[in-house]
């Protein structure tokens, strides 16, 4: 597939739209369908388009497995993260308003995009080590 | 003229029975013709068009985001997944010629007692169903905008009345993560070691 052009120029047009998009339905979740899971697995599976055209070794040049781990493991920490902050600042765990002292309804704005930015991170990260892991490994037949 | 928009109701009722019947019996077609399918690649490309089929009809059943995770998850991510172990383990199903009489009857049984379940499922999308008329669901619906300031009901139930739910969601896919890393890293070490010497 590496030595197909059409398949690399279409990829190399499609991903940053593929990435935006993903952005898209992350910030646009307050409004419409979507939200940090689905934003995530878009975002993750540009990186495997990327990955089948290019090469997983190109791929990982842009993105090291080590990245990727630590963005599986960085989103679950934001989350529990607002959770200890809210903690802190006098509510209960995630209780999103106390985030903002004066507008309860701001902080809980906040809390919500902190958490799905957490959510987004982590399924982003996963998706892409476990593809890596699998397809990266030698080829037992052939 | 009176009769007009009781018309289009009834016109677009049949539609949407016509769009239903046609989206499952292909669901139906795709499955047996997965279970036909010796072709290993064939059928992970199947079960692709199968998740994209059920895409579909959770869009007409109005669950959107439902939707949308079906056809990213199922249709894109896990078909990718799935070609990339047929790549490790080989394509080819081994030749079974007999039909085995305990599984289908397994599945037979199962499939019927929840045919007979879905009887006691109150009917789909009727305004008095007891899940609308929960004070739960009441207040999600009523409040929901002034509470959390989105407009979205489905964000607002899933990041913030049921945080921990996704907290923990969203736990159980890191260690689906640290599981695979466990089992694939393991020996891929001494197969990186295999090939250098190849090469």
């Amino acid at each position: 597939m590496e030595s197909n052009p059409i398949l690399r120029i279409a990829t190399k047009i499609m991903t940053p739209y593929i990435l935006l998009f993903a952005l898209y339905v992350q910030f646009h979740g307050d409004y419409g369908p979507g939200g940090g899971f689905q934003a995530g697995v878009i975002f993750a599976a540009a990186f495997v388009l990327y990955a089948l055209i290019y090469g997983i070794e190109t791929a990982r040049l842009v993105l090291p497995m080590g990245v990727a781990t630590l963005c599986g493991a960085l989103g679950v920490l934001i989350y529990a993260g607002v959770g200890i902050a809210t903690m802190l600042l006098g509510g209960g765990f995630l209780e999103y308003g106390f985030l903002d002292s004066h507008d309860a309804e701001h902080g809980q704005h906040l809390g919500i995009l902190l958490v799905e930015l957490g959510v987004l991170t982590t399924v982003f990260g996963v998706m892409v080590v476990i593809f890596y892991s699998f397809a990266g490994r030698g080829r037992v037949e052939e | 003229m009176v009769f007009n928009p009781c018309k289009k109701k009834v016109g677009r009722w049949i539609i949407e029975i016509l769009i239903n019947v046609f989206l499952l019996s292909m669901l139906a077609v795709t499955a047996l013709i997965v279970v036909r399918t010796q072709n290993l690649f064939a059928v992970a490309m199947l079960t692709g068009i199968y998740s994209l089929l059920s895409a579909t009809f959770f869009t007409l059943l109005d669950a959107v985001d439902v939707a949308f995770t079906e056809a990213a998850v199922g249709a894109g991510v896990s078909t990718v997944l799935m070609l990339g172990t047929l790549s490790l383990v080989g394509h080819r199903q081994k030749k079974q010629r007999t039909v085995q009489i305990v599984p289908l009857l397994i599945v037979t049984v199962t499939g019927l007692i929840l045919m007979y379940g879905t009887l006691d499922i109150p009917p789909f999308g009727e305004a008095d169903n007891p899940v609308h008329l929960h004070e739960t669901t009441v207040h999600y619906l009523e409040e929901s905008s002034h509470e959390t300031g989105m407009p979205n009901v489905v964000t607002s139930v899933l990041a913030s009345y049921r945080g921990y739910d996704t907290m923990g969601e969203t736990t159980v896919i890191f260690t689906a993560m640290v599981g695979v890393l466990l089992l694939m890293s393991g020996r891929r070490k001494d197969e990186i070691g295999g090939t250098d010497d190849g090469e």
